[in-house]
């Protein structure tokens, strides 16, 4: 604690403080930027979007983690694009559903459909996988479906991504969601699952890299001042390509520069 | 040589020397419990204040970001998983024991030991995802949706199995040989000297192996977290999925804020005070067993 008030003090401390979505990134992209800038000390710590937000605002940390956009009641912050995550939904490859309306999949996770047959396929039981309360994932999952955590009837709770993957490849009638970055990568090893489209948007890191994937969002870096020394450089840093291969480590996207309103530097 | 005045000062420093790391063991006990009781205390206090705080042993409903705390469909999930597991692995386990120890060609005890010390140096997270890739698509196959009481149960079985065998076979092994000579004397059977002589004069070490195993089950999260299908409900049924106390702070833990965060550990205060319980439980059991043998 006692470092935060030296953080905006000097160009050699830097403290980030928010998403836990955009924390893993954000260190790892802290670590090349401190071996690349020796003397440099960046310290990241987590505690949720809404935290990014307020110590932004207080002056307690430089640059807040926000993995959302910004409100209309949050625009005295200026936020910078770092990175896209994607949900997708995904189902087992030997499943013939190729598309699910919004209304079919919350019609699904709410259990008022239960078996595959219900919507033309095998005579099988419906799995719904389902995240732990709390994740990010599954609050832009309710946010986007309009549902709350207590509506949905799962057979199945799972914590990471790849438990998700895992637990629908292991099970002809299961359907989850996860991060398409994490499934298309599965998917290419030749795990046995699909990702179906999202309200007639092929579910790929291309269509949420360019903005037009539905149940997408921002993972941003939002300060409360203009940028200057090491928070500015720190900024340019994290949007360079010199931390593309970071972001695709994380599964995530890295935002392509046309459709998407987020802010620059330099630009 | 040490003469007396030696060896009581030696004795001595020993003593002071022991003294100080079993206080230091004691102390680093009670911080863990202050530090659980810390963390959950504004949990707990918010409870009280709206008289809601005995809906943890009730409640059914688990949506922390909906307000609603209740544990007690993940405590008798806890206890459902272990005590399958122990009823699966105590017979298994024992068995082995008697196989090492009193049937087995020496070769073969031996490999078969060698087995046994493997099997239990496993990390769990391998039978974890030796569960979920393998075990789960087995059961799903059959009975959907696979992640089940009786996938946890299994998986619990197979890590506890060679506690209860190597401890167990320990006990046997050190069961005084007069007995066993006494035994020889009176010209019994093997199977009588073993399941009338040696078993209740082993029973001690044997109960002690067993309370081990049952704590390690208890208090496992990871291979239970990706097998048991994590829905919050009482267990109905072998295929029907289940949530264990640990898999649910392992699962909500690095999200959880507020409330919600103190409520993970009020959790984690449940569970070791439910392992006091048992271990209490299972000292008066074999308390009582010595004095019977």
């Amino acid at each position: 604690m006692l470092n935060l008030g030296v953080a905006l003090a000097d160009n050699k401390h830097l403290t980030l403080t928010g998403s836990s979505t955009v924390a893993p990134l954000a260190m790892e992209i802290a670590k090349r930027y401190e071996s690349q800038h020796p003397g440099v000390r960046i310290d990241v710590q987590m505690g949720g979007s809404s935290r990014g937000i307020n110590d932004t605002r207080m002056g307690l940390a430089g640059i807040g983690m926000v993995s959302r956009a910004l409100k209309p009641t949050e625009q005295d912050l200026t936020s910078f694009l770092i990175a896209m995550d994607g949900i997708g939904i995904i189902l087992h490859k030997s499943n013939v559903v190729s598309a699910l309306s919004d209304a079919q999949i919350i019609d699904i996770y709410t259990g008022k459909i239960n078996n595959w047959q219900q919507l033309g396929a095998a005579d099988l039981a419906i799995t719904v996988v389902n995240k732990a309360e709390g994740r990010s994932t599954l609050e832009l999952f309710l946010q986007y479906f309009t549902l709350k955590n207590s509506q949905i009837k799962a057979q199945v709770v799972i914590g990471e991504n790849q438990q998700g993957i895992k637990t629908v490849a292991g099970n002809p009638g299961a359907i989850g969601y996860v991060s398409i970055g994490t499934a298309e990568y599965e998917q290419a090893l030749g795990t046995p699952i699909k990702l179906l489209p999202m309200a007639g948007h092929a579910a790929t890191v291309e269509s949420v890299a360019k903005g037009d994937y539905p149940l997408s969002r921002q993972l941003n870096l939002v300060v409360s001042t203009e940028p200057v020394g090491l928070l500015k450089n720190f900024i340019t840093f994290a949007q360079s390509t010199a931390v593309k291969d970071l972001i695709a480590a994380q599964f995530f996207v890295a935002p392509v520069n046309d459709g998407i309103k987020s802010n620059a530097i330099g630009e | 040589m040490f003469n007396n005045s030696t060896h009581n000062q030696i004795d001595r420093r020993l003593n002071v020397l022991l003294l100080i790391l079993a206080s230091a063991t004691a102390l680093l006990l009670a911080l863990i419990i202050l530090f659980l009781l810390n963390e959950s205390w504004p949990f707990f206090a918010n409870r009280w204040r709206d008289g809601s705080w005995l809906q943890l042993f009730y409640g059914q409903s688990w949506y922390p970001l909906e307000g609603q705390f209740g544990m007690a469909p993940m405590i008798l999930s806890s206890l459902a998983v272990t005590v399958g597991a122990v009823v699966l692995a105590l017979p298994l386990g024992l068995g082995s024991a008697i196989f090492l120890q009193f049937y087995a060609p020496p070769r073969w005890a031996q490999s078969f030991r060698l087995l046994l010390n493997v099997l239990a140096g496993i990390p769990s997270v391998v039978f974890g995802l030796w569960g979920l890739t393998r075990l789960v698509p087995l059961i799903t196959s059959w009975q959907p949706p696979g992640a089940s009481l009786l996938a946890a149960i299994l998986v619990l079985t197979l890590m506890i199995l060679p506690t209860i065998a190597l401890t167990s076979a320990s006990a046997l092994t050190s069961v005084p040989r007069e007995l066993l000579a006494g035994s020889m004397a009176l010209g019994l059977r093997r199977n009588t000297q073993i399941l009338h002589i040696i078993l209740p004069a082993a029973s001690a070490g044997i109960s002690s192996g067993v309370l081990l195993a049952t704590a390690r089950a208890l208090g496992e999260t990871l291979a239970v977290l990706m097998v048991a299908g994590n829905v919050v409900q009482n267990p109905s049924g072998l295929f029907e999925p289940v949530r264990v106390l640990t898999a649910n702070i392992a699962l909500e833990m690095a999200y959880a804020m507020g409330d919600h965060r103190a409520s993970l550990f009020a959790s984690g205060l449940l569970l070791t005070v439910l392992v006091w319980l048992l271990s209490w439980f299972a000292h008066r059991v074999s308390k009582g067993a010595k004095q019977y043998g």
